[in-house]
């Protein structure tokens, strides 16, 4: 048992807790991470597999200039919000702009791809095993990119009617989190499909 | 330290609002005690629908060779049992004693997302029906009411359109696609409740066992609930669009979907299980009139197990062929896991250990807790040893260890945490002697189930089955078995029959009628809508043990 | 093996008659006895601590002592926890390495077992036999072992073989060939039945594993390995037989029926049972069956064909010359 030197409890120290914006977003992004990892592992585990129709090495080429604009676009928002967190909501508006016309540059760019293959190559989610994870796993990375940018474009908007202010920096922060998970996850499905697959 | 215990009455010195403003201000809550309620409810009446599905099957087995029903209907029932039990009784009352406690035990007015919390809630609910219009709905091969019938798990390719025509599989994916969500909704809130919400003075090391814990359940639910959502997507990609994942004719893996589903399907059910540690963790202390002992140690252990409880899946696909290099590491893992799982059995006992047991109704269910979850790890330790289970597993064994697990071990400590936060929710105290003939009838009934459901499996009684044949050595088990339901559905009737009753007649319990020691006990019977008048500011674990004993408070000595 | 525990039930795990049994048997036992040893320890400490330290009436309502925790326990009964789990999982890795480790020696019988929706297919690559549903080994004897390796694969969806007293269950699951082998030590009928869920009839999708002694087992081979008896009495329902659907699911060697999807009938009348153990394999039983399978299984996948009484007589008839 301890001692009598304590005659009060310590003082709390003033309270600092996480932000609760950003606390959440980690935890949405971590199960984002482990639905990703899932569709991953399938993708690894089946290269090699298909029993017949295109392979990889045949058929993808890796879409570099796309993913330059996926992967800068984090440093668009990055700079957009440090702007908005200084202030200058002009800056910011443009930054956001350049985000969002880079964001659906990459959509634009994966849309076009699979028209190839669809067309040209045969290659659908139905053709191999291939066929399937390729397209599950690119489409889900797309889907997420999707919802964020209609995420970010209808801040766009709000930033076009005035409505976006300096106070606002903190919630478009835990956005641009978002935006910078859908990036990350990017990387690693380049490496795993037009890397490692091919 | 202040305190809000003023009781704010709505209705005081007003006429009765109309029931339909009533029913309006509960469907469009965004109230975590509200939310917590009409979660329990929820999962009490799958309870009894998932209770009824389990007597079915019972009757059906007592003969060999019965045809009480048919075969069809049988492996609809122990789908529908299994999914409805795990993901409509066992989650939503896990959730909804998570979101009515864990806010006013840590000090806060109510979750971080109080509108997500509405939504994960009502995701939920929209997953039960869903599954439940299964009965009513879709065509398929069978004729009429085609609820799933692929067991729980759902195992490739019985899965795939080829095997499993018609809409049934269908109704499974998306009923738990739907709540899945629901659920990573809520695991969410909890994880950043905890972390931004408590009150000051408690660090994480001051908070009540049962917040931790539940803070370990949201990041598993995050972490292995999202693998079932990913290989239910891979399902429906499969069935829909002509996709390959699990179709073993393109060169797909039935196999992978096991591990997947199994990722998912382990951490499941400790996710079920440490809440409801948390709530021995609660009961245990207060009834034994010591603190918890070795709180740090309950912390460090859960974690493990949580930690621990990913890595540990394959161990239900002992016999599915994989290599014996694989089969032995998840031997090795699951093995390691009954080690801090058994501290924690220990550390309960420490609490008792010198302590002043009341055995009032809630401490009757942890006790039997203690002993039923001791077997139950027991039995799960010799699954552990991969050869025992080459024979054990999929037999009516491994069906007794589990229900040891979940209704001997889960719900039993639900059961004490409805008795011993009964008053907190109500303002009312429940009937004692109610209390113990529910405690008696079920402990009674359980028993003569789940002791003897062993036997056939060791005598070899594989599970899902809808008849057998005689001259096994299976009957008499059976029978027995089967009888002990009844003691458990007479229990349950009982329990239901003190909630309404005591609900409305039983005496006004007052802000602390247990002499506890957390916050919840700070406040008003019920609480009111806001929880705190003031934000209280705590300096130890047992914030309301230092106001009682200012001479030998608990800051003392942490 | 216990005493008598082969009178409990012909499928009691207790009652091994082969080597994986055997050795899961042992291992078994020295879990349960490890397991138990913990059960009676800890829950003789749980009703000492609740008998002793209960609230005694007229008890006055001071707190007891508030222990908070202490340091050595905690050590202890963490180490001892840990030691035990090593010594399982060593004990444990041993089994699975002998079982699943084995080599073929050179007496072995190779046996392919094809698991259907809702019965079994057995082919002896090597012995150049093909049957369904009645699995024939020889005996072993210890000292000159002749197992029996099974190849297990699947038709359709997940199946397990389970024999209790020759081995631990190993599943068959499609695109994912298993092994597992067994070397009973004395002849007899062994049952067990699929334990994966396989679809409507999985519960009747039993296993009879019959255990020869070596010279029946020869005899049994050859006999199997000729191609389908001929007896003009037949005729009629041969012919009905070729010309209705049944060939396009059954094989009888030697005539024009190649069908996979169903069981090979050329020895049918060397089975005891039908319906993979469903039921005997007598007159009447034959005929219902052949007229309306799903009454006796609801939901198999042999349809009633609709033939006319007279038809089903004859059919009956040819299949019971197939000896």
């Amino acid at each position: 048992m301890s001692t009598a030197s304590l005659t009060a409890p310590a003082p709390t120290l003033p309270w600092r807790l996480p932000s609760k914006g950003q606390v959440g977003m980690y935890c949405l992004i971590a199960a984002e991470l482990a639905i990703f990892t899932i569709f991953v592992v399938a993708y690894l585990f089946y290269i090699g597999k298909s029993l017949s129709g295109p392979q990889p090495r045949n058929v993808l080429s890796p879409p570099i200039f796309f993913t330059i604009c996926l992967l800068s676009s984090s440093i668009t928002i990055h700079f957009a919000v440090k702007f908005l967190q200084a202030g200058k909501t002009r800056s910011f508006a443009l930054w956001w702009l350049l985000t969002v016309v880079l964001g659906a540059l990459f959509l634009g760019g994966t849309a076009r791809e699979w028209h190839h293959l669809i067309y040209d190559e045969g290659l659908t989610i139905q053709t191999n095993l291939f066929g399937t994870t390729y397209y599950s796993l690119v489409g889900l990375h797309a889907f997420h990119v999707t919802a964020g940018l209609l995420g970010l474009s209808s801040v766009a908007i709000f930033s076009a009617l005035g409505l976006v202010r300096q106070e606002h920096a903190e919630r478009l922060e835990v956005l641009s989190l978002y935006w910078h998970f859908v990036d990350a996850v990017w990387v690693v499905v380049f490496t795993v499909v037009y890397i490692i697959g091919r | 330290m202040s305190t809000g215990s003023i009781a704010w009455d709505a209705t005081a010195g007003t006429t009765r609002k109309p029931l339909v403003e009533t029913l309006h201000d509960w469907v469009t809550t965004v109230d975590h005690k509200r939310l917590g309620i009409m979660y329990v409810l929820f999962a009490l009446l799958f309870l009894v629908i998932g209770g009824v599905e389990a007597i079915i099957m019972r009757i059906q087995l007592m003969r060999p060779l019965n045809n009480f029903v048919s075969p069809e209907v049988f492996n609809r029932m122990f789908t529908m049992h299994g999914t409805t039990m795990i993901f409509f009784v066992a989650m939503p009352l896990v959730f909804g004693f998570a979101n009515y406690l864990v806010p006013i035990m840590i000090g806060a007015r109510d979750m971080a997302f109080p509108r997500l919390n509405a939504f994960s809630f009502w995701m939920t609910a929209l997953g039960g029906l869903l599954l439940y219009s299964s009965f009513i709905g879709g065509d398929g091969l069978y004729g009429a009411g085609n609820a799933p019938d692929v067991g729980w798990f759902a195992y490739a390719p019985l899965t795939s359109q080829t095997f499993s025509p018609g809409h049934s599989t269908d109704f499974w994916t998306l009923a738990l696609l739907v709540s899945g969500v629901g659920s990573i909704g809520t695991a969410i809130n909890l994880v950043t409740t905890i972390l931004c919400m408590r009150c000051p003075g408690m660090t994480l090391g001051r908070m009540p066992l049962f917040a931790w814990l539940n803070f370990v359940m949201g990041g598993l639910v995050i972490l292995a609930v999202s693998p079932l959502t990913a290989a239910q997507l891979m399902l429906m990609v499969d069935r829909y669009m002509g996709g390959h994942f699990f179709d073993t004719q393109a060169g797909g893996s039935a196999v992978m979907w096991m591990h997947f589903f199994w990722v998912f399907g382990h951490p499941e059910v400790y996710v079920l299980v440490i809440p409801a540690f948390g709530i021995a963790s609660e009961v245990i202390p207060v009834f034994s009139r010591k603190a918890i002992f070795g709180y740090p140690v309950m912390v460090g252990a859960t974690v493990a197990i949580g930690f621990i409880s990913m890595s540990v899946w394959a161990h239900h696909m002992f016999t599915v062929g994989m290599t014996s290099g694989a089969n032995t590491f998840f031997v090795m893992t699951t093995m390691a896991i009954a080690v801090p799982t058994g501290i924690k059995i220990f550390n309960w006992l420490g609490t008792m250990w010198g302590g002043k047991i009341h055995f009032r109704v809630p401490m009757m269910f942890c006790v039997a807790f203690l002993f039923q979850f001791l077997i139950a790890g027991l039995t799960g330790v010799m699954l552990a040893a991969a050869p025992f289970d080459w024979q054990l597993t999929a037999s009516y064994f491994v069906i007794a260890h589990f229900h040891y697990v979940i209704v001997g071990g889960i719900l039993f400590t639900l059961f004490a945490g409805f008795y011993y936060w009964f008053p907190k929710v109500t303002g009312r105290m429940y009937h004692e002697r109610l209390g113990q003939l529910h405690f008696w009838l079920f402990f009674i009934g359980f028993h003569l189930t789940f002791d003897l459901m062993h036997v056939p499996g060791i005598l070899g009684m594989p599970r899902r089955i809808y008849t057998y044949e005689p001259g096994r050595g299976w009957e008499i088990w059976n029978v027995l078995v089967s009888v002990g339901t009844l003691f458990q559905a007479v229990g349950i009737l009982v329990f239901a029959a003190n909630l309404i009753w005591s609900y409305f007649r039983g005496a006004v319990a007052g802000n602390d009628p247990w002499d506890a020691w957390t916050l919840e006990w700070t406040t008003s019977s019920p609480p009111p809508a806001y929880n705190f008048a003031t934000i209280p500011e705590v300096h130890s674990r047992r914030p309301l043990w230092d106001l009682k004993h200012p001479e030998d408070p608990d800051w003392k000595y942490e | 093996m216990l005493p008598s525990a082969q009178y409990l039930s012909p499928t009691n795990i207790f009652a091994p008659i082969s080597t994986p049994a055997d050795t899961i048997f042992g291992l078994s036992i020295f879990v349960l006895a490890v397991t138990g040893a913990i059960f009676l320890v800890v829950f003789s400490l749980l009703v000492y601590a609740a008998v002793k330290f209960r609230l005694r009436p007229g008890d006055d309502s001071r707190e007891p002592a508030q222990i908070y925790g202490s340091a050595q326990v905690e050590l202890a009964w963490t180490v001892i926890p840990v030691l035990i789990v090593v010594v399982l999982f060593l004990a444990a890795a041993r089994v699975i390495a002998s079982i699943q480790n084995a080599v073929p020696p050179q007496g072995a019988i190779h046996v392919t077992v094809i698991g259907h929706q809702y019965w079994w297919e057995y082919r002896y690559p090597d012995l150049k036999v093909v049957t369904a549903n009645e699995l024939h080994v020889p005996v072993s004897d210890p000292a000159h072992p002749t197992p029996t390796f099974l190849t297990l694969l699947s038709a359709d969806t997940d199946h397990s073989f389970w024999v209790p007293r020759l081995a631990g269950k190993t599943d068959l699951i499609p695109n994912h060939p298993n092994h597992m082998w067994i070397d009973p030590h004395q002849t007899g009928l062994y049952l067990g039945q699929c334990s994966q869920y396989c679809g409507v009839q999985h519960a009747m999708m039993l296993l009879r594993v019959y255990v020869d002694t070596r010279a029946d087992f020869d005899r049994w081979v050859a006999q199997q390995s000729q191609p389908a008896a001929v007896n003009e009495v037949a005729s009629e329902g041969r012919r009905i037989f070729e010309t209705t659907a049944c060939v396009n699911c059954h094989t009888v060697a030697g005539t024009p029926a190649h069908g996979r999807f169903g069981p090979d009938l050329t020895h049918l009348m060397s089975r005891d049972t039908i319906a993979s153990g469903a039921t005997r394999n007598t007159h009447e039983k034959l005929r219902a069956w052949i007229r309306d399978p799903n009454v006796l299984k609801p939901g198999c996948l042999m349809p009633a064909m609709g033939l006319s009484d007279p038809q089903i007589d004859a059919v009956t008839s040819y299949m019971e010359t197939l000896r």
